[in-house]
């Protein structure tokens, strides 16, 4: 029996091919994934045991509430003095303080050398060639009192050598250096896009304002000295403000925010390979459904020579055992292809990853096939059983059909419940209050996953009145777009002089055959399958009108609020990258023109309050006249009058922690110092949300207690308002500050959408990957129908159709099989998507009307595309053989 | 075995199609019993009943009422595993499309049943089945590179193969030309007189059924008339009298 199956399969390669496709794209996504995501960390782990690869032990500040890395805040610093008693210790030979900081690297041209989001890293080199110092030079000298070292692929690509000069900024304006030498870091391993600044002592703590202080103090032990006895020997001198650790533990400590970063990457991917998958597992179970059809004779001769219902069954499953491993070693290995691919894909959005050679893992090999195997054997189910249910008697019946089975009756039924089951499950995930996110996305999942399964089942019933109903409007689309072509672009002139010249007659304009027509009728004949292989698109679909309608709401709803909020300001001053905090200087430096009437501040970085860390912002007295809020306590004075101890926070804020006028808040800051504040005004933050972090106090304040404040953005109000010499002025100012920009309203939040936009464009690239397979289910589902209908097209041709109007029918059923997929799945893609604005606050439902136009049309191009390959092979068939019989 | 020594035996046979007004009654009350070694042909016109009768016979379905006993196993009684030994063990097809598998060789087609039962053919038995059906250099060959003929023998060869209690034949030389039907229909006899194999076979050919031991005649469900071995003219002359 197993031979059997092994033969169908290798007999039928071509259909075989096809089924498989839709495997092999969701598992090569999982296998790029796991490769690209263990590269990744593989990279990042060599470069974090690198840089501690030297030291024994490490001395870092303690934060006192949870830094993360480019948000605005810092751990401590520890006094230069703690270096000579750490150096004093018995159990030490050698030990280094250093500091660090993000030091951006300018161009001749005054332009910030930055690739996509890659840090830009500037610390200090005590010593060339100590041990501590992970970077070895390519040419040129260890760094003397106002010279850099800089990385070789900067040096390289922006074509600095030794001796030539450099700006660099970090905390303050643009200074020029001398480039003395050119390093890179450990062997061949590529930190991204990450550049490198490396400075003496003194000059990076000038830079990084830290005189008389290091960020960390790496230390060597003397040869037979044991760890635990140095830690603890360390332990004895240090502050309450700084801690030990171990070489390797620093490096582990390290490399926490990238662990995350690598882990939600790849959670993040392999939702979309699983999608791919899902999406795939519907065309398999369509594939094999039809397969099953057509070969109900040979299932049903097989019983008549005595296999049994449990061998048939088998017979199926081999079958798609084998389909599925080869189909997932096939994706296993594009998997390898799609990580350098994706590699590619984040770099060119702007997001460099470290690369230090593809990685591939067992568990990358394992957990590929595994899922890819399961999926199809799970997809083969249904069929299968299907299969079973052939009777013997349909091997001397012609044209036997399938009996139902048993539960058939309670398919509809079932399927709403399941509807309304995934719908629930949504709704509970989403307006429940205090579920975790893990919670909140499993519940979400699921429900998604039931609508998605429900809506597949009920379809079946829409099949009939859709086709019925967009067989003309899409015929006539298709006639508008032929014509078009053929009367509107230089090519179709081309096509209809060549059409003219082959065939001596003028191309048919319009067509009036009834190819439409039998298409039609051909996609309502077998609802089921139809309904099923537009199933798949709809899922792709849905996601993609989900995310389109979120992104719509999002951009609306901030664009309403910038609108509401920003009052009375000119300009904002914000990063290039319009998100990352930067150091007040570059606002300090704008404040002092005197064309500048006021400036406003928007300092941010990490406190903790009640027991947990978040943003906290802080406000100078001139922000007073640019924001418009809601106020329900105080007034936009209060922002001026915040004083020492004063605080804002919004509603929410205030109604979870019982805050009322005068309530005290405890903040403590990342320096460890707590400070008592008192609550003075609460606002109403607008639906596209709050331009400030969760509590909100006075700049005078929060610089007291931050090393190196970081401003998130600057308002600017200028003499005579928006004008081109006043915008010229700022610029002109700025240009000392290349990390920082300047914006009218209208480019403010332009820009912070454009980065909402690149987000929206990596995931219609993940989420194309799922729309690509449902294309190939219906290319297969084509495929099959055309093979099933062969007698059938033999005689329409024998009666006189044209290959044309051959093509032309296949053509129209699949763009309508498409269209049916598409109009489900923007539909469920509206209903998921207001479900889910209806959760968040922020967030006003908004209908990206215009996207929702261009995923029509890509249905109908998807349709169009899917029918190239089956309407051509239709149109090749010799009607002599179609029409024998067998 | 039953009592007389029978292998088929049909006992008040009816076999109802639909409900109520549309009812059919495809047949009405139909015995018969095929004795070891015989080969029976069942002839009628379009619509007597006769494919009925055979696929009845053969276990493919239900009667409405009756039972069909194959070697001594009523067959009524039997759930579908028990059924499908059955078929493994007493019954073999040979169906008038062939109905061959088209991804396997003659020789994968012929030994089918045997794998499926998770047996081996014995060699010399096997020898001398492919002699008989004259396929010795076809044995490599799929479906769609044999002629109609040759694809029936492999059909026979396959139905022959585990030497079943009975061999039911549907119309096997309906989609062959004359001359070719001949061939195999002198195949199925020798095979039933030198190999003493039991078979029942259904045809409309007057041809076909001088090979049969004795010629059933069906009409409106019913058998109507019965001949033992006759020529071609007799045959006929009994079909005109029950399709009058």
């Amino acid at each position: 029996m197993i031979k059997v199956a092994l033969a169908g399969l290798f007999g039928r390669k071509l259909r075989t091919a096809l089924t498989a496709f839709a495997i092999v794209l969701g598992v090569a996504m999982v296998s790029g994934t796991l490769v690209l995501t263990g590269s990744i960390d593989n990279a990042f782990n060599f470069i974090f045991t690198s840089v501690r690869q030297g030291s024994d032990a490490v001395v870092t500040g303690k934060a006192a509430v949870k830094v993360s890395d480019g948000q605005g805040s810092f751990a401590p610093t520890v006094p230069e003095s703690l270096l000579d008693q750490v150096r004093g210790l018995s159990s030490v030979t050698q030990a280094e303080g250093s500091v660090d900081g993000t030091a951006t690297l300018i161009d001749r041209k005054g332009k910030a050398i930055v690739l996509g989001g890659a840090p830009n890293l500037g610390f200090s080199i005590a010593e060339g060639e100590s041990p501590f110092n992970p970077l070895t030079l390519v040419s040129g000298d260890w760094p003397q009192d106002g010279q850099v070292v800089i990385d070789h692929s900067t040096a390289n690509r922006k074509h600095y050598k030794v001796g030539d000069q450099i700006g660099v900024q970090a905390e303050g304006a643009v200074q020029q250096f001398m480039v003395s030498g050119i390093v890179k870091f450990g062997s061949a391993a590529s930190l991204g896009g990450a550049t490198l600044a490396g400075f003496d002592v003194p000059t990076a703590q000038r830079l990084f304002q830290k005189k008389g202080r290091f960020d960390e103090i790496a230390i060597a032990k003397k040869p037979g000295v044991q760890e635990a006895d140095l830690l603890k020997q360390v332990r004895e001198v240090l502050p309450a403000t700084a801690q030990v650790r171990t070489g390797e533990a620093q490096a582990q400590e390290d490399q926490k925010d990238t662990d995350q970063f690598i882990s939600f990457l790849r959670d993040f991917l392999l939702a979309f390979g699983g999608i791919a998958l899902f999406v795939g597992s519907f065309v398999i179970a369509n594939s094999l459904s039809i397969t099953i059809a057509q070969r109900t004779r040979e299932l049903a001769t097989m019983r008549t020579l005595g296999a049994s219902r449990r061998q048939v069954l088998t017979s199926i499953v081999v079958e798609a055992l084998v389909m599925g491993v080869l189909a997932s070693v096939t994706g296993l290995f594009l998997g390898l292809g799609l990580a350098k691919l994706l590699f590619r894909l984040f770099d060119a959005v702007g997001f460099t990853l470290p690369n230090s050679g593809i990685i591939f893992s067992a568990s990358a090999v394992i957990i590929s096939l595994v899922a890819g195997i399961v999926v199809t054997l799970l997809a083969s189910l249904r069929p299968a059983i299907r299969a079973t249910r052939v009777p013997p008697i349909a091997a001397v019946r012609e044209g036997a059909v399938l009996p139902e089975g048993r539960f058939a009756r309670f398919r509809f039924p079932a399927a709403i419940v399941m509807t309304a089951l995934g719908f629930g499950a949504l709704a509970y995930g989403l307006f429940v209050p205090h579920l975790g996110t893990k919670q909140v996305l499993l519940w979400m999942g699921l429900g998604t996953l039931l609508v998605f399964f429900g809506v597949a089942i009920l379809s079946v019933r829409t099949v009939g009145p859709f086709a019925a109903s967009l067989a003309r409007p899409l015929r006539w689309l298709l006639t508008g777009a032929w014509l078009g072509f053929l009367f509107l672009t230089p090519l179709g002139w081309l096509y209809q002089l060549y059409y003219r010249l082959r065939y001596h007659e003028w191309p048919t304009y319009i067509d009036r055959t009834a190819a439409a027509a039998l298409a039609r009728d051909n996609a309502r004949r077998n609802p089921q399958r139809t309904a099923s292989t537009a199933a798949a698109l709809m899922i792709g679909l849905a996601l993609v009108t989900l995310v389109a309608v979120l992104a719509a709401g999002i951009t609306s709803s901030f664009r309403g609020a910038v609108e509401k909020i920003w009052q009375d300001a000119d300009y904002a001053i914000t990063a290039q990258n319009n998100f990352s905090p930067i150091p007040p200087s570059a606002a300090d430096a704008v404040a002092k023109s005197p064309d500048v009437e006021a400036v406003g501040n928007v300092r941010t970085g990490n406190a903790a309050a009640y027991g947990k860390t978040f943003f906290a912002t802080a406000v100078n007295p001139p922000a007073s006249t640019m924001f418009n809020l809601d106020w329900t306590l105080g007034s936009p004075q209060t922002i001026a009058t915040l004083g020492d101890d004063g605080a804002f926070v919004d509603k929410d804020y205030a109604k979870s922690h019982k805050l009322a006028e005068g309530s005290p808040i405890a903040l403590t800051f990342a320096n460890g110092v707590r400070k008592q504040f008192k609550l003075e005004g609460i606002f109403d933050p607008p639906t596209g949300g709050s331009p400030f972090g969760r509590v909100t106090i006075s700049q005078a304040a929060w610089d007291a207690n931050n090393a190196n404040p970081q401003n998130l953005y600057s308002f600017v109000r200028m003499k005579g308002g928006q004008t081109d010499a006043n915008r010229a002025e700022l610029e002109k100012i700025l240009s000392g500050f290349p990390n920082s920009k300047v914006a009218t309203r209208q480019e403010f939040v332009d820009n912070q959408i454009s980065g909402l936009n690149s987000v929206l464009n990596v995931l219609y690239v993940l989420l194309a990957l799922s729309v690509i397979v449902s294309l190939f289910g219906i290319v297969n589902t084509l495929v099959l129908t055309v093979f099933e209908r062969t007698r059938e097209i033999g005689m329409m041709r024998a009666i006189g159709m044209t290959r044309r109007q051959v093509r032309r029918m296949i053509r129209h059923e699949s763009v309508i099989t498409a269209a049916i997929g598409g109009i489900l799945g923007i539909a469920l893609g509206i209903v998921l998507g207001g479900l889910l604005v209806a959760r968040v606050d922020f967030i006003v439902f908004t209908v990206p009307v215009f996207s929702l136009i261009v995923f029509a049309i890509m249905t109908v191009v998807v349709g169009l595309l899917a029918a190239i390959f089956p309407a051509r092979r239709a149109a090749r068939l010799n009607v002599l053989e179609a029409l024998q019989y067998e | 075995m039953s009592a007389n020594g029978a292998v088929v035996v049909a006992n008040e046979l009816t076999r109802r199609y639909g409900e109520g007004e549309a009812a059919v009654d495809a047949l009405r009350g139909v015995s018969l019993a095929v004795q070891p070694g015989e080969l029976v042909a069942v002839m009628g016109p379009s619509g007597s009943g006769k494919s009925t009768l055979m696929h009845l016979l053969a276990a493919l379905d239900k009667p409405t009422t009756g039972t069909v006993t194959i070697a001594g196993q009523d067959v009524g009684s039997l759930s579908d595993s028990d059924v499908t030994k059955l078929r493994r063990r007493n019954i073999g097809f040979v169906f008038q499309f062939f109905n061959l598998l088209p991804m396997l060789t003659a020789e994968e087609n012929i030994k089918l049943p045997l794998s499926i039962a998770g047996e081996k053919p014995e060699h010399e038995f096997f020898e001398g089945l492919i002699d008989r059906v004259g396929l010795q250099d076809r044995l490599h060959h799929r479906p769609s590179e044999l002629s109609g003929g040759q694809q029936q023998r492999v059909a026979i060869a396959r139905a022959l193969v585990s030497r079943p209690t009975v061999v039911f034949a549907d119309e096997p030389t309906g989609n062959l030309d004359s001359q070719t039907g001949g061939e195999i229909l002198q195949l199925l006899r020798s095979s039933a007189e030198e190999l003493g194999q039991t078979m029942v076979m259904v045809t409309h050919d007057a041809q076909a059924a001088t090979i049969a031991n004795r010629v059933l005649f069906l009409a409106d469900g019913r058998i109507v008339e019965e001949l033992p071995r006759s020529a071609a003219p007799d045959i006929l002359a009994a079909m005109a009298r029950v399709s009058a």
